[in-house]
């Protein structure tokens, strides 16, 4: 697997070195500019908004001339910050988003001022597990951030994504190991080779299913953007940060978008491979042609991420927890289970590919059909449950809840007491059935 | 030159890009000092007093860590059995199902505990 295969990388002369850097760099930032100018374009078309329209023409120029604005505003420092550490998380964000796109492929071997080079800084055999490594390391930029802010809703916000992240970093890392096992690698440049014939999204569609969910939840964007509900946490781990620190972290947020779907590029869409009936001209996957490929891809994702954030609310933390670590992780441990047996089954040759398929597929229903009985079973206890509570909402009704006066809720019912009752300071709950059933409830939860 | 150094490279670029934005918000900036301004923000409340280093957290943040923890060493486990799948064969399948099967039972014991409640 080294030698011959990573001959190429690793023997640049300094100064291509340098202009892949320089390249790469440039390409974030104007990628970075470039989607946060589409991101509100497409969301204001969405809501019947006409978006961002007067710097340049169709208001390129807006998120340049944002990040202008913000270098020349106040830097405001709350004087709770930890002064240290609070300076430092914006430049670890910043670093690491870069750095992750050191292994990304973007095109095959190409001449560069009679150099051959592949299109891509540098790989080695465990260049996924690099990318992996850097995305842990960005969430210290959050957490930190959030914490050295020295105030409630940044020390909140952070504690949020951290634990947001690392759950959905599971699902994610699940999900790769399919790719693996089929690629018999974790080089990027080895696994885009593997899927000259067929696109791993194809073959191990679970998979990408579950890397698409996890990779949302893993850059905080909507319908799983929780560390930055505005309406519990003002701006999460970034509410203390101004000008050109915030900007810093707005930056590594976009750039961790472009990372992830060049990551589904890479790892299930063929990397820079051209899509089928492109692929029928023989210089399609020659030349600089793969870098628009690619660059086609990773706009298709972000398209899908504007249009989430478009589309779908924003979901309660502890459906979204539930949902990561009681869905994602068991349905993907289940999935390399049977993608790990057929891949056996077919090295061994014993059975067709179709066969598998077929018995993978009808596990994989038997799997879903178990989980809708236990997901209805829950649903019957979750709606007896509440069937309860609201009997004994409408049983008894307390116009003076916990001393403040409330309205009834429809369903309910106003009771009488006495203002004498009141004034004594006696429990205004009428009904101990009630009592108990709110006893039972508490308990149960 | 060494398949690593070009990561060097870049990120001596980002830092050097990211250090130099910090710094230089410092400067382009106006300063105009008001003393609310330096208070934490708290939607214009007087800010919660916070204890030293942060306070305490609740504790499910630490039981979601620690089961990140288990499961993302299986991760570790399983990524290099992928990779040399092909070879180890049935062997190695047999093995890497028994050792998925201890994490899942440890996993349904912590679903059965509640510990993937987040109320």
């Amino acid at each position: 697997m080294t030698g011959s295969q990573f001959g190429l990388f690793g023997t640049d002369p300094w100064w291509l070195v340098i202009l892949k850097v320089v390249a790469i760099f440039v390409m974030l930032v104007l990628i970075t500019l470039f989607t946060i100018w589409w991101e509100r374009r497409v969301v204001s078309r969405m809501q019947h908004r006409i978006g961002p329209n007067r710097t340049g023409p169709f208001g390129l120029l807006q998120s340049l001339m944002d990040g202008i604005k913000l270098a020349l505003k106040e830097e405001i420092i709350p004087k709770t910050a930890h002064m240290a550490v609070y300076w430092l998380a914006p430049v670890i964000s910043a670093t690491m988003a870069f750095l992750a796109f050191a292994v990304i492929p973007f095109g095959p071997t190409v001449s560069i001022f009679g150099v051959e080079t592949p299109l891509q800084l540098t790989d080695f055999p465990v260049s996924v597990l690099y990318v992996l490594a850097i995305a842990s390391i960005g969430i210290y930029g959050i957490v930190l951030g959030g914490w050295a802010s020295g105030s409630t809703y940044p020390l909140l916000g952070g504690l949020r994504s951290s634990a947001q992240m690392i759950s959905y970093e599971i699902a994610m890392g699940l999900s790769f190991v399919a790719v693996f096992l089929y690629a018999g690698s974790m080089s990027t440049s080895q696994i885009v080779a593997e899927q000259e014939t067929v696109w791993f999204a194809v073959i191990l569609l679970p998979s990408f299913l579950i890397y698409c969910t996890a990779m949302v939840g893993e850059t905080n964007r909507a319908p799983f953007d929780l560390p930055e509900a505005e309406g519990e946490l003002v701006g999460g781990f970034h509410t203390e940060y101004s000008s050109l620190k915030f900007a810093l972290f707005f930056l590594a947020e976009y750039i961790n978008m472009v990372t992830v779907s060049a990551m589904a590029t890479t790892l299930f869409l063929g990397g820079w491979r051209a899509p089928w009936p492109l692929s029928l001209w023989a210089g399609a996957n020659e030349g600089w042609w793969p870098m628009l490929w690619w660059l086609v891809k990773v706009q298709i994702f972000i398209f899908v991420f504007i249009w989430l954030r478009g589309t779908l609310p924003r979901m309660r933390y502890d459906q979204f927890m539930k949902f990561g670590w009681k869905v994602l992780i068991p349905v993907s441990i289940v999935w390399i289970m049977i993608v790990s047996v057929a891949r056996l089954l077919r090295n061994e040759g014993s059975f067709s590919a179709t066969e598998i398929l077929v018995a993978g597929a009808a596990l994989i229903v038997l799997l879903l059909a178990v989980s809708w009985v236990a997901q209805s079973r829950q649903d019957r206890r979750d709606r007896k449950l509440a069937d309860a509570e609201a009997a004994a909402q409408a049983r008894g009704f307390d116009p003076m809840a916990g001393s403040y006066p409330v309205p009834p809720l429809p369903g309910q019912t106003f009771t009488y007491t006495s203002r004498r009752a009141m004034a004594q300071g006696t429990t205004i709950v009428q009904d101990p059935a009630a009592e108990v059933a709110d006893d039972g409830r508490d308990s149960n939860a | 030159m060494n398949v690593y150094t070009p990561i060097l490279v870049l990120g001596l670029l980002a830092f050097g890009f990211a250090a130099f934005s910090v710094a230089a918000a410092t400067v382009t900036g106006p300063k105009r000092y008001n003393r609310a301004k330096y208070d934490a923000y708290e939607c214009g409340i007087e800010p919660t007093p916070q204890p030293i280093g942060g306070g305490r957290f609740p504790v499910k943040y630490y039981l979601t860590a620690m089961l990140f923890i288990v499961f993302d060493i299986e991760i570790v486990f399983l990524y290099p059995w992928a990779v040399a799948f092909d070879q180890l064969a049935l062997f190695g399948l047999i093995e890497m199902f028994l050792f998925i099967i201890t994490v899942l039972v440890v996993y349904a014991y912590v679903w059965r505990r509640r510990g993937l409640e987040w109320d």
